[in-house]
């Protein structure tokens, strides 16, 4: 029997169906964490679970074939310096560090609280990011230098 | 008042299990035994008799609310916890390929 | 105004060197002696602005103590200038230190997460906030630890790491049972609101945070940690944890939390005292039979803690003062010692005492700095350390506390004993030693100068006239306990 990567063919099918709906329901938590329980951690984290998924369920290789781990890691970063860059506007215009510095908009409307659903979806994609980064760099760890040596 | 003596029950648990298992495993899941058992205890705290949850609602006021302030502390201290269980899951797996065990009696290059 | 910025900066540097270095380091070196230099401006302009005075900067636009407050006052002035100034000699020591391990980048990062983790411990005016950074400035204490990627730094970096999350989760229980006693957070409305409570529930809360800041600041029942990881850790970081991190984790938060909340409850003076002790006395003798010379400087660390710890623990004006002036010379004279620790493992690959020799001819630099600073740690005049044990041996003696100034003394003269074996078996031993693997370079020397002149200069700080400004405001903040409470809220 030909050795495949990853789990079986009927995980692999239940993966590529549920894992955008995973996703969806990322997303949906962090767009509506200022008006439900939820947000940017708690999203960000379903997230990397959708990713983890494929991962798992596909093997590392194919998640190496399709996406750049140096570029997850810039996002990473980048995400926390635009999260301090939103606190400096803050600071600028509102009076105070991560002062909100935009309209309130209207109670229950998708599009309101000022700049939260903004640090909403830099926190998520932080979080993200950074959660499967972490997964990822652990899972490879036996594959580097460190186990070799003595 | 028998919750909190069970939230400190279990936080007895944890700290029981990191000073005297031998096995890293058991240390880090000790470790995060010890701090859930404090996050369940902040919760508790802000718990009060026939509380609801603590946000806003479309209709009608969400009145007898609990106190979401330590819900967001717990929040804060469990992203800490995820950090740092990370960490310690990192470096057990480095020390077991230098050591090739996990028994913490026999990890001890250190002395003195 | 000043005070966010001495967190957004190292915050910012940190993810900025993520974001743009290759496998080079130049531009992480670049950018973190930049974001370092800018922060000992900051520090030292916040310092000598501030004086007597108290500003508060509250984050978000809203008022405390719904939001979370800075407190700049002469306290958290003094120690930010401790720690920056320590942070830049000691990235001076690493630029070609850190470039014998992989990938070095990465430690720039995490030396920028550690020193956001600190300046946010000492500014911060919120408790939980206090938490926060802290595990910051640990989480990058854990992976610097483990930099060195052997199999003793793994074990140490894991020691460690077991120790700080147990503590952090005492922080954090003692932390909850103050906000379900007080219904705030920020530290000085907690104040405020024990004064009126049951004294029953300080001392519980006290008692917890006892054991939790303890074993950050590894006073002697607490210490097992530090002797591994502080001699495990790279030089340079070596350096930051024992000359500021269990200062501004352990030492900082113990008077913030002992002196300006619960007003110094005498019963924690006395324990304070005896705690400290027992470290001077103890580490002292644990430091003479240690063989490998950053072990020795490691529990010479924790005997030096217990000489601060016994300073607070008197508590009248004088010990605080001693107290207040022996962190700013322990924090130089370790740092240097442990650089020299450093630059003789680079150059000679060891750090057993017994394998090194007389190094004048080899390491002119080195040695003649190890030097000051063993004079200076062992309290020999004119060296600072000599000025801040006198002033607390004589404040001991004056509150009528003989007893532990004969202790005080007793751990002076150990610590003379150690230093003295350093300097005869590894500096100015029989066996010349001419030859050096890797020369010491330019940025380490001068780490080295720069420290070993501020060994002296700093003594000029107990002069009546420049005490005035630089020491007795600090003091002041202590001795006043809960004065934080009018300086803070009744602006």
């Amino acid at each position: 029997m030909k050795q495949t990567e990853g789990m079986t063919l009927i995980v692999k099918t239940v993966t590529r169906i549920s894992v955008w709906l995973i996703l969806l329901y990322g997303i949906y938590i962090i767009l509506h964490g200022h008006l439900s329980p939820g947000g940017g951690f708690a999203g960000g984290v379903i997230i990397a679970l959708a990713f983890l998924n494929v991962m798992l369920a596909y093997g590392r290789n194919f998640i190496k074939r399709w996406v750049n781990i140096g570029f997850l890691h810039d996002l990473e970063s980048s995400s926390a310096a635009l999260f301090l860059a939103v606190g400096i506007l803050g600071m600028a215009i509102g009076g105070g560090f991560l002062a909100n510095f935009i309209s309130h908009g209207k109670l229950f409307n998708l599009l309101s609280a000022g700049t939260i659903p903004v640090l909403n979806i830099i926190i998520s994609v932080k979080v993200s990011m950074g959660l499967f980064v972490v997964v990822w760099t652990l899972s490879v760890f036996h594959l580097d230098k460190g186990g070799k040596e003595e | 008042m028998i919750v909190y003596i069970l939230c400190f029950t279990l936080f007895l648990v944890g700290i029981y299990g990191a000073l005297t298992k031998r096995d890293l495993i058991k240390i880090i899941l000790s470790l995060g035994i010890m701090g859930y058992a404090v996050n369940l205890m902040i919760i508790l705290f802000a718990y009060k008799e026939g509380g609801s949850f603590a946000i806003l609602v479309k209709d009608g006021i969400n009145s007898n609310m609990v106190d979401p302030l330590p819900q967001a502390l717990i929040l804060t201290s469990i992203v800490i916890e995820l950090g740092i269980t990370a960490m310690l899951v990192a470096l057990s797996i480095r020390l077991f390929q230098k050591y090739k065990t996990f028994d913490i009696t026999k990890i001890r290059r250190l002395s003195g | 105004m000043i005070l966010p910025f001495l967190i957004i900066i190292p915050l910012l540097a940190a993810f900025l060197i993520t974001l743009i270095s290759g496998e080079k380091d130049n531009w992480a070196i670049v950018l973190s002696v930049l974001a370092e230099m800018s922060l000992l401006t900051l520090a030292l302009f916040s310092f000598f602005t501030t004086g007597y005075d108290t500003f508060v900067y509250e984050m978000s636009g809203w008022k405390i103590p719904l939001t979370i407050c800075l407190v700049q006052d002469a306290l958290s002035g003094f120690m930010l200038v401790i720690v920056n100034l320590i942070a830049l000699t000691s990235l001076m020591f690493s630029i070609s230190y850190i470039r014998q391990y992989s990938s070095p980048w990465k430690y720039y990062a995490l030396f920028m997460l550690l020193i956001t983790g600190m300046n946010g411990v000492i500014a911060t005016g919120d408790i939980f906030n206090l938490f926060v950074f802290m595990e910051i400035a640990l989480f990058a204490a854990y992976a610097l630890v483990a930099f060195g990627a052997k199999a003793e730094e793994y074990e140490a970096a894991f020691k460690y790491a077991v120790m700080g999350s147990i503590s952090s989760t005492l922080i954090l229980l003692g932390i909850g049972i103050l906000y379900a006693s007080t219904s705030t957070l920020t530290m000085a409305h907690i104040a405020a609101e024990l004064q009126t409570k049951d004294p029953q529930v300080t001392y519980w809360v006290a008692a917890v945070f006892l054991v939790g800041f303890g074993l950050k600041s590894a006073v002697m029942p607490f210490h097992a940690w530090l002797p591994d990881a502080h001699s495990s850790a790279p030089a340079p970081i070596s350096s930051m944890l024992s000359g500021v991190l269990i200062k501004a984790l352990g030492i900082y938060a113990i008077i913030r939390i002992f002196f300006n909340i619960f007003g110094a409850p005498p019963v924690f003076l006395m324990i304070f005292m005896v705690l400290g002790s027992i470290s001077i006395i103890v580490a002292s003798y644990l430091a003479l039979g240690q063989w490998d010379l950053k072990r020795l400087l490691a529990y010479s660390s924790i005997s030096q803690i217990g000489f601060i710890l016994l300073g607070l623990g008197i508590g009248t004006k004088l010990a605080i003062l001693g107290a207040v002036f022996h962190i700013l010379n322990h924090a130089i004279f370790k740092s240097l010692l442990f650089y020299n620790a450093g630059s003789v493992e680079m150059a000679l690959g060891t750090r057993d005492l017994r394998k090194m020799g007389n190094l004048r001819g080899a390491l002119p630099v080195t040695t003649s700095t190890s030097m000051i600073a063993s004079l200076s740690v062992a309290g020999l005049p004119p060296f600072n350390g000599f000025f801040s044990k006198l002033i607390i041996i004589i404040a001991a003696v004056q509150s009528q506390h003989i007893i532990y100034a004969i202790i005080a003394v007793i751990g002076s003269l150990l610590t003379l004993a150690y230093f003295m074996k350093v300097q005869r078996y590894g500096f100015h031993g029989e066996t010349v030693i001419n030859e050096i693997k890797k020369p010491v370079s330019l940025g380490m020397k001068s780490a080295m100068i720069i420290l070993a002149v501020l060994c002296v200069v700093v003594s000029i700080l107990i002069i009546p006239g420049i005490r005035e400004i630089t020491l007795d405001p600090v003091v002041s903040v202590i001795i006043s306990k809960t004065g934080y409470i009018q300086a803070v809220i009744g602006r």
